[in-house]
């Protein structure tokens, strides 16, 4: 328990322990400093977090920090526990909408057209309002060419929701010399 | 049934006249095969990878029919999906034909025509994997939930709180105002803290709210009650029994009960 304000390390990282496991949104470092009302550095504040994180260490959450901030989850092996509560399989995305999704991620910001350019094939607009939907990505601009076509990028949700810091977090892609395709025409 | 199904490869002389067995295709369904490729790009890459199928084996004749047959078949319903593998095919025919063609000296340096399919195949794979990468990673709400500890939110409107300067300003202006109405009056008058703290509570009974000045009458009570009435003010806050409340800095501020 805690009286007044936060006095020792203790007390401020549990004031911490508390906004964030009642958030349903990770908490960035601005919105944690406003807990301590302006009392409170931001160097001190990420080592609190450091500390907090280890603290947990062999618990059932974790607390990980993504795109938007900090947030505390379940540890990976209790997620196929916790889906026996909730018998509907999470969605599953078309290969279709994973490369469309992938082109998105690693060619950002990119048009419709560049999209078809590299797979090849239409794009279905269903998948490009599935991704938005789900806010994974958005429209960041519009090409200066004839039709102004919108421009996609993946959104900080896309990130959150893979557990990624940045893009940078991405798994890098692959490079495939020329010799990797034996187009022995 | 299965081998009308087939286009027209072939893998080294030998036709590639069955499905690729370790693709699960219905054998009526022509489209479905189509569909389990991503476009012609994706063909392509399977037929190289699977079968280190040299492309421009394939007879390109046989190959425009065949082409020409699913565009036939498919061209209600997927036309467009159709267009991309005729495209494809086109692209190939005009890629063999130009490597057939004999070159007249003077465009001898001219690109090589397989170089820029051979840019994209390799582009779509980089994707294509990356695409795979993806969906293995962790994702939210499938390898890992976001956790949230319920919290009963306080619900009640918090009105906004009169800091101690705030009040000193409102009473050094009652009493300012009050020296203006500054009388002789010699009388003697019992000022009890407490009565005036009741005499306050009854008046906020009746007006639910009133405004700070409201509670001082400048006019006919001299200073000595004017204290009395801001310390029973002071007091009946202080006891919880009524609420100072103020919107901005140097708004009136308002007075109620409590409860």
């Amino acid at each position: 328990m805690i009286q007044g304000e936060p006095q020792t390390v203790d007390e401020m990282k549990q004031v911490l322990e508390a906004a964030l496991l009642t958030s349903s949104q990770p908490l960035a470092l601005d919105e944690l400093l406003r807990l301590f009302a302006g009392r409170m550095e931001r160097a001190t504040l990420r080592m609190l977090l450091d500390e907090l994180k280890s603290d947990w260490q062999a618990r059932t959450l974790e607390l990980v920090q993504v795109a938007s901030g900090w947030r505390f989850q379940t540890r990976a092996e209790y997620a196929p526990f916790i889906a026996r509560l909730s018998p509907e399989r999470p969605q599953k995305y078309s290969r279709a909408a994973l490369e469309t999704l992938a082109i998105i991620a690693y060619r950002q910001p990119v048009t419709r057209g560049d999209i078809e350019e590299i797979r090849g094939v239409a794009v279905n607009p269903n998948i490009i309002r599935q991704l938005q939907e789900r806010e994974w990505i958005d429209v960041v601009g519009q090409r200066d060419v004839p039709g102004r076509p919108s421009l996609y990028a993946t959104t900080k949700t896309f990130l959150d929701d893979l557990n990624l810091r940045s893009l940078a977090e991405l798994p890098p892609l692959e490079d495939f010399s020329q010799a990797n395709i034996p187009l022995d025409l | 049934m299965q081998t009308q199904l087939t286009i027209d490869a072939r893998i080294y002389g030998e036709p590639l006249d069955a499905i690729p067995h370790d693709l699960y295709i219905p054998p009526d369904a022509l489209e479905v095969y189509l569909e389990a490729f991503e476009g012609p790009l994706d063909l392509l890459l399977y037929l190289i990878r699977k079968h280190n199928l040299n492309i421009l084996d394939i007879p390109m004749a046989d190959l425009t029919r065949q082409y020409m047959q699913y565009v036939e078949k498919m061209h209600a319903i997927k036309l467009e999906l159709a267009g991309d593998y005729l495209l494809m095919s086109a692209m190939l025919i005009e890629i063999k034909s130009r490597m057939l063609l004999p070159k007249p000296a003077e465009i001898e340096e001219e690109d090589d025509p397989r170089a820029e399919l051979v840019r994209r195949l390799m582009e779509y794979e980089a994707i294509k994997l990356a695409a795979q990468r993806l969906h293995a990673m962790p994702q939210v709400g499938q390898d890992f939930l976001v956790a949230q500890a319920y919290y009963e939110k306080v619900l009640e409107v918090q009105p906004p709180t009169v800091s101690s300067d705030e009040l000193l300003a409102a009473w050094k202006a009652v009493v300012e105002h009050a020296s203006q109405y500054s009388h002789h009056r010699i009388s003697r008058e019992e000022l009890s803290v407490r009565e005036h703290m009741s005499l306050i509570l009854r008046r906020l009974r009746n007006d639910s709210m009133v405004e700070f000045h409201a509670l001082f009458d400048v006019v006919k009570d001299g200073i000595p009650k004017l204290v009395v009435c801001f310390l029973a003010i002071l007091e009946l806050a202080r006891e919880g029994l009524l609420r100072l409340t103020q919107q901005t800095a140097f708004s009136p501020i308002y007075v109620q009960l409590a409860a």
